[in-house]
């Protein structure tokens, strides 16, 4: 039987949310990680683990990667910190804003973004994390300035099929690629435009809030920028304006479909002035050709007096089909569809401002080797 | 030898096996507050990254008194520390 799990972090700690494949209601769990703000949460399924990785910052305590193999109820919180700048940076961690699990047949690495802008890897299955340094010293780094967020390494996308390439997204210092498993780095934002600066096409220094990838069409990206909504088919290199029918190319939240390359959810936002659902009206709006083209999803969802915003790891999607899509608002509101995003139901009100929410479908089904044994058992 | 009592505030004490109070030895005389907390450290490591940073600043929103008064009045992390005193940690009135 299968089942759903939703990871919902918030700014007072980690929730956890149950359903059947139907996902028509939710039971919850937590708050685990109480008091302490999960701006990340990833889970991986590699190496017959089922592990949840928590980005977990304390405005006292400082910020620290913690995990968990049995959903929150107990947690593995390292005595040192795990991830840490060495001293010669001169830099301190203030949050942990993305968890990345690497290549499918190196299940002990995992990547993570952080504010100050930096990317860790750890080879080691989280024991240990070390920066990238060719991002680290990279010559733009002393004129990238933070956003409001901070200056957050946010987003992490993989080239599945090549170890060597990745893509990083930093506000606001734009996109840059690797090709060389992390030892250079080039600014990937030709096309995009940066509304706040003098020069409009700067080659970095625009303000990227979130970029998707489909493993199925690996190289063509989408991005949701601080005013602009775009599409790459070209791996970065060049960018092109998708934002026609939208009412608002302000936005932070951003997601794929996860079985159709061309179907991209977003959420937008009034401005940046302003930061609120654009006419007092929740809408998350889907394109499913590749950007030519966006529709409002509205059934279920407020369409009067609705203030509410979506950050940039508040929308997600399961892998389910039809599939279920996620997203939870500043507001403590968490918002499930499971058909596509067609129609949308509130799953749970009343959370703590929600700050990232990520799906994971387990196969419960009694493990193979059990019927095995009694088989035998039988003989 | 310098004696220190540390008292530990309750988020810290899983990081400290519980203790509430460390009492620790600072063999360096005249001591000072960053050699007494560097003896903390090595009696309970994971105090250390909770309260200072990486680059060894006590983190904005912590405050480490010696006896009652803020070091940050009192010359940071360099504040002289008497044999027989007291160092608290606090989480700083700060939140939301």
């Amino acid at each position: 039987m299968k089942t759903v799990k939703l990871l919902v972090g918030t700014s007072k700690g980690l929730f956890v949310l149950r359903a059947t494949a139907a996902r028509r209601s939710w039971q919850l769990e937590g708050p685990h990680l109480a008091g302490r703000a999960i701006y990340s949460v990833a889970h991986d399924g590699r190496g017959q683990r089922q592990r949840v990785w928590a980005g977990a910052a304390s405005m006292h305590w400082g910020a620290v990667l913690v995990s968990t193999d049995d959903w929150g109820r107990t947690w593995d919180e390292p005595q040192e910190a795990n991830v840490k700048f060495p001293a010669d940076t001169g830099l301190a961690l203030k949050q942990i804003w993305q968890i990345e699990p690497g290549p499918e047949d190196e299940p002990d690495t995992l990547y993570c973004g952080v504010d100050p802008a930096a990317l860790f890897r750890t080879t080691d299955g989280g024991k240990t994390w070390e920066v990238v340094r060719g991002l680290l010293d990279h010559p733009h780094r002393e004129r990238w300035t933070p956003g409001g967020g901070g200056l957050c390494l946010h987003t992490i996308v993989r080239d599945p099929e090549n170890v060597d390439r990745m893509w990083v997204a930093i506000s606001s210092a734009g996109v840059y690629r690797t090709a060389d498993g992390g030892r250079t780095w080039t600014a990937r934002n030709k096309g995009i435009r940066a509304e706040f600066l003098p020069e409009k096409y700067p080659e970095f220094g625009q303000c990227v809030h979130k970029v998707v990838q489909h493993p199925d069409r690996i190289g063509r990206l989408f991005a949701q920028n601080h005013w602009g909504l775009y599409r790459s088919d070209d791996a970065g290199d060049s960018w092109q304006d998708i934002a026609r029918g939208v009412p608002s190319d302000f936005g932070f939240a951003m997601t794929i479909h996860p079985h159709e390359p061309d179907t991209v959810y977003i959420i937008p936002i009034k401005s940046d002035q302003v930061r609120v659902s654009p006419e007092g009206k929740l809408r998350v709006y889907r394109t499913r050709n590749g950007g030519r083209s966006w529709e409002a999803l509205t059934r279920g969802l407020p369409q009067r007096h609705a203030y509410d915003i979506v950050l940039r790891d508040g929308l997600t999607t399961d892998s389910l089909d039809p599939a279920g899509v996620y997203f939870g608002t500043r507001n403590g509101k968490l918002y499930a569809s499971s058909d596509n995003g067609g129609s949308w139901r509130l799953a749970i009100d009343g959370l703590p401002s929600i700050t990232c929410v990520r799906a994971v479908v387990l196969d419960e089904r009694k493990p193979a080797r059990r019927k095995v044994a009694r088989r035998s058992a039988r003989r | 030898m310098t004696h220190v009592v540390v008292l530990i505030p309750t988020p810290l004490r899983p990081f400290a096996g519980g203790r509430s109070r460390i009492q620790v030895e600072v063999a360096k005389e005249p001591a000072s507050l960053h050699d007494a907390l560097e003896a903390l450290w090595e009696t309970a490591p994971g105090v250390r990254d909770r309260v200072v940073t990486e680059q060894g600043e006590v983190r904005p929103h912590v405050n480490v008194f010696v006896g009652t008064e803020s070091c940050r009045w009192t010359g940071g992390l360099g504040t002289p520390i008497a044999d027989g005193a007291e160092i608290a940690i606090f989480p700083a009135i700060s939140g939301g």
